[in-house]
C-alpha cells in the first residue's frame, strides 16, 4: 500500500528523496504546516536566519561552493518579498537554488489577505521558472521539475509558491517520488555541435596570438579539468572575469589574472591585442568588454556558452559553440591534440613562433604595469587594502574559501588574492548585492564543515546583514571575516574622486560607525582591530590561529581610506583604455 | 521591420504573463497580441507582433524560448504566411455620410453587422494594413469607436 501523507509532511518528504540535507529559513504564519513537518522529522537540517535575505545568500554560497542546489524556506508575504534580493542574486550568476514560499489559503488568494503577495509574480523576472501549487496531490511533482529545472541546462532559481490549505495535515495523498521528469517544453543541450567544434579547432590552430575569456559557465559547468587540459594544450593565455576565477589556476604562469573594468592590465591588452578570443561561459558583460564597439578589434570570436541567448546578444560571433561546457571542452581537447599531431613541421613551427613572439608582448605588459603582489607594510602609512589582502593569502597557503562583499574589497580580493581551484571564490558578480558576504559565507562552512572560510568585506556591506553573527553562533560556524574598514562607501567614493569632482554625496559616515570589536564580542564572537600595517600579519595570524579554530574572527582593518581600485577601464573606451593610478588618473582628467 | 511571432505554450495560468513580462523587461515592443488555446487543449497559441531589426529579433526568439513553459516559437516572416485580424468600427452615420460609409464597407468588403438610426457598425476581416486602409478612408470625424482583435497568421503551403 502506498504511504499516505499531507500536503506538509509529502513536501518535506520529496526534498528528502531529491537528497536534500539543508534548509534555510524563517517561518511564519502560512509555513507553519511545512515547519510541523519539519519538526517531525530528522533527515534534514533547518538552518533558522535572522532575516530572509540571508537564507537566500547562504543557500547561494552553499550551491557555488558545492554545486548541489540550495534550498530556501520563507513565509508569505513579507518572509517572501525578503527573499528577493537573494533570488535575482542567485539568477544573475545563474545558481541552482529551489526557494520554497508559504502562501495563503486559495480561498484568499486576491483578497488582499493578512500576509498575501503575489510571489509567482513578484519573483518572475528573477527566476528561471516558478510553480505555484494548485492542488496539494501535485506537489511531490512539482518538487521533482523544480530541482531538474534548477539544476539543469543554465542553470537558476526556481520558485515553489504552497498555499497554506495544500499542506493541511488532516488531508492526506499517496506519495511517491517521480524517478524521472519529462517535460515537452524544457529539454537542455547535454551535448554540442561538431561541425562548429572542428571550425574552431581550426582558428585555433591558425590564431597566433590567441587568449582564453573564461567566464563562469565553465564552473558550472565542472569542466575545469577539460579547460585546464585544452589551455596548456594549446599554450595561450587565460583572462578570467570575475565570476570565471578559479577555473584556471591563478597562480599558473599561463593566467593573465582577471579582465574588465579592474582587470589586470596584461590581461585587458591581451583582449585587445588578440587575434583569436576564445570565449568560454562568459557573456561579455558591460563589466568586462567596456565599449563593445571597439571590443578585440583584430580578433576571430569564438563564444561558448550554453545559453542561445547570450551567443551574439553583446559581442557576434564568428564560431558560436552552443552546447554543454563539459561535452564541449572535451571534444575541443580531444580534437585539438589530435589536430596538433597531424600537423606539418613547418606549420607546427610557425604556429610556435608566433605564440613565442605572443608570449614576449605578454610578459612584457605583465612587466610593464602588472599588479605587484610583494607589498610591504610601511609602519609610517596607514595600512593598503591590497596589503591585507596579501596577508590573507600568506596566512591561509592560498586555500581558503573567500566569500566577498560587494564594492573596492571585492576588487582588491579578485586581484590579491589567487584561486588555484574553482568555488572558492564566492561573490555575487551579476547583481552586485551588497550584504552577501557573511551569509554565503555560512552557506559555504555549512557545505564544507572543517574547511577554511573566510568573508572579505568592507564596513558597508556588513552592516547589511550583520544580524546573521547572531545565527553564526547558534550553528557554532568559525567563519573569519577581514572587514577593510575605509570608513565610507568606498566604490562609490572612488567614482564621485574620480567624476564627481571630489563630492562624497552620500558615501561617508565615520563619525557614526559602531566599534566593531565591541560589536563582535557582544555577539559571542571574537573581535580585533587593526590599525597599524607592521601589525597587520600577527592579526590575521591570530585570527587564524589553533585557538581561534572553533571560534567566528572579526577582523577590523583600518585601511587607507583614499585607497582607490586601479587599474580602471577608461568609460567609452577599448579594453585597452584604463587608468592605471592616481597620477594617470589626473592627467587623463 | 515588423515580424509576426507564432509561439505554441502550455495552456497553463501564468504563462501569458511570463510572455508578456519578459517583453517588458527586456524593452521589447508588443503592437499586437493575440492569444487563444489550440485543437490540442493543453496548448495555447500566442500571436505577436512586434518591430526590430533581424538581431533584436533573433534575441527575442532565443529569449521565448528560454521561457520553461514556451514549446516552440516560429517567426512567420521567415517564410510564407497568411496573416488575418478582425475590425469592428462604430461609425456615425447620418444624413449624406449613411451612404457613404456603406458604400466604402462595400469596396473592402466589409459587413455592417449592426445598425441604429445614427451609427453603423461594420465587421472587417484582412490584413492589418487593409484595416488601417480602412479606417484611413472612413472621416476621422464620423468615427465613435474602434476595436481590433490583433493579428492572426498561419504559414502557408503543407506541415512544417
Amino acid at each position: 500500500m502506498t504511504e499516505q501523507l499531507s500536503g506538509g509532511d509529502m513536501l518535506i518528504r520529496s526534498l528528502q528523496d531529491e537528497g536534500v540535507e539543508y534548509i534555510f529559513g524563517y517561518p511564519g504564519g502560512s509555513a507553519l504546516h511545512i515547519y510541523d513537518a519539519i519538526f517531525r522529522q530528522q533527515k534534514i537540517e533547518h538552518i533558522l536566519v535572522r532575516h530572509e535575505q540571508a537564507a537566500t545568500h547562504m543557500a547561494d554560497g552553499y550551491a557555488r561552493s558545492t554545486g548541489r542546489p540550495g534550498v530556501v524556506l520563507v513565509t508569505s508575504g513579507p518572509g517572501a518579498t525578503n527573499a528577493i534580493t537573494g533570488i535575482a542574486t542567485a539568477y544573475m550568476d545563474s545558481i541552482p537554488m529551489v526557494v520554497i514560499s508559504g502562501q495563503v489559503p486559495r480561498d484568499l488568494i486576491g483578497t488582499d489577505a493578512f500576509q498575501e503577495t503575489d510571489m509567482v509574480g513578484i519573483s518572475r523576472p528573477v527566476v528561471k521558472h516558478s510553480f505555484l501549487v494548485r492542488d496539494a496531490g501535485e506537489i511531490p511533482g512539482v518538487v521533482k521539475k523544480a530541482f531538474h529545472i534548477a539544476t539543469t541546462g543554465r542553470p537558476g532559481p526556481v520558485v515553489i509558491d504552497v498555499p497554506k490549505d495544500t499542506t493541511d495535515p488532516f488531508e492526506q495523498f499517496a506519495y511517491a517520488y517521480p524517478d524521472s521528469v519529462s517535460m515537452r517544453s524544457y529539454n537542455p543541450i547535454v551535448t554540442g555541435d561538431s561541425a562548429q567544434i572542428d571550425r574552431a579547432v581550426d582558428a585555433m590552430l591558425a590564431a597566433r596570438k590567441p587568449v582564453f575569456y573564461v567566464g563562469g559557465g565553465v564552473i558550472l559547468a565542472s569542466a575545469c579539468e577539460h579547460l585546464r587540459y585544452l589551455v596548456r594544450t594549446l599554450g595561450a593565455p587565460v583572462a578570467s572575469t570575475l565570476m570565471g576565477l578559479g577555473a584556471f589556476p591563478g597562480t599558473d604562469p599561463l593566467s593573465l589574472g582577471m579582465l574588465g573594468m579592474h582587470g589586470t592590465y596584461e590581461a585587458n591588452m591581451a583582449m585587445d591585442g588578440a587575434d583569436l578570443v576564445i570565449a568560454l561561459g562568459a557573456r561579455f558583460d558591460d563589466r568586462v568588454t567596456n565599449n563593445p564597439d571597439k571590443f578585440s578589434p583584430k580578433a576571430t570570436i569564438i563564444h561558448m556558452d550554453i545559453d542561445a541567448a547570450s551567443i551574439n546578444k553583446i559581442i557576434d560571433a564568428d564560431i558560436a559553440l552552443l552546447g554543454d561546457g563539459a561535452w564541449v571542452l572535451e571534444q575541443l581537447s580531444t580534437r585539438l591534440t589530435q589536430a596538433l599531431k597531424s600537423q606539418q613541421k613547418s606549420a607546427l613551427k610557425d604556429r610556435e613562433e608566433g605564440l613565442k613572439s605572443w608570449w614576449q608582448q605578454l610578459e612584457y605588459w605583465r612587466a610593464e604595469n602588472g599588479l605587484n603582489h610583494n607589498l610591504r607594510a610601511q609602519a609610517d602609512k596607514p595600512i593598503l587594502p591590497q596589503l591585507a589582502i596579501q596577508s590573507l593569502y600568506k596566512v591561509t597557503g592560498g586555500d581558503a574559501f573567500v566569500c566577498s562583499d560587494v564594492g573596492q574589497h571585492q576588487m582588491f580580493a579578485a586581484q590579491y588574492y589567487h584561486f588555484d581551484e574553482p568555488r572558492r571564490w564566492i561573490n555575487s558578480g551579476g547583481l552586485g548585492t551588497m550584504g552577501f558576504g557573511l551569509p554565503s559565507a555560512m552557506g559555504v562552512q555549512m557545505g564544507n564543515p572543517g574547511a577554511t572560510v573566510t568573508c572579505v568585506t568592507g564596513e558597508g556591506s556588513f552592516m547589511m546583514n550583520m544580524q546573521e553573527l547572531s545565527t553564526c553562533l547558534q550553528y557554532g560556524l568559525p567563519i573569519k571575516i577581514i572587514n577593510l574598514n575605509n570608513q565610507a562607501l568606498g566604490m562609490v567614493k572612488q567614482w564621485q574622486d574620480m567624476q564627481y569632482g571630489g563630492r562624497h554625496s552620500q558615501s561617508t559616515y565615520s563619525d557614526s560607525l559602531p566599534d566593531f570589536k565591541t560589536l563582535i564580542e557582544a555577539f559571542g564572537h571574537v573581535g580585533i582591530k587593526v590599525v597599524d600595517a607592521t601589525k597587520l600579519d600577527a592579526a590575521m595570524e591570530e585570527a587564524f590561529s589553533e585557538a581561534n579554530r572553533n571560534r567566528l574572527v572579526f577582523v577590523d582593518v583600518w585601511v587607507d581610506p583614499h585607497e582607490h581600485v586601479y587599474p580602471m577601464a577608461i568609460k567609452g573606451g577599448a579594453m585597452r583604455d584604463m587608468v592605471l593610478s592616481k597620477t594617470t588618473a589626473a592627467e587623463s582628467s | 521591420m515588423r515580424h509576426i511571432l507564432s509561439v505554441l505554450l502550455e495552456n497553463e495560468a501564468g504563462a501569458l504573463s511570463r510572455v508578456v513580462g519578459l517583453f517588458a523587461q527586456r524593452n521589447y515592443n508588443i503592437e499586437s497580441l493575440a492569444v487563444a488555446p489550440t485543437e490540442d487543449t493543453t496548448l495555447s497559441r500566442l500571436t505577436l507582433t512586434t518591430r526590430g531589426d533581424d538581431s533584436k529579433i533573433q534575441q527575442i526568439i532565443k529569449q521565448l524560448n528560454k521561457l520553461i513553459e514556451v514549446v516552440r516559437v516560429e517567426d512567420l516572416c521567415d517564410g510564407d504566411y497568411v496573416e488575418r485580424e478582425l475590425l469592428l468600427i462604430k461609425v456615425r452615420a447620418e444624413g449624406d455620410a449613411r451612404q457613404e460609409v456603406k458604400r466604402t464597407a462595400d469596396i473592402f468588403r466589409g459587413q455592417i453587422i449592426e445598425v441604429t438610426s445614427a451609427t453603423y457598425t461594420i465587421q472587417l476581416v484582412g490584413p492589418s494594413n487593409k484595416l488601417d486602409a480602412f479606417i484611413r478612408a472612413i472621416d476621422d470625424v464620423s468615427i465613435v469607436e474602434v476595436v481590433r482583435s490583433g493579428v492572426s497568421g498561419i504559414s502557408r503551403g503543407g506541415a512544417s
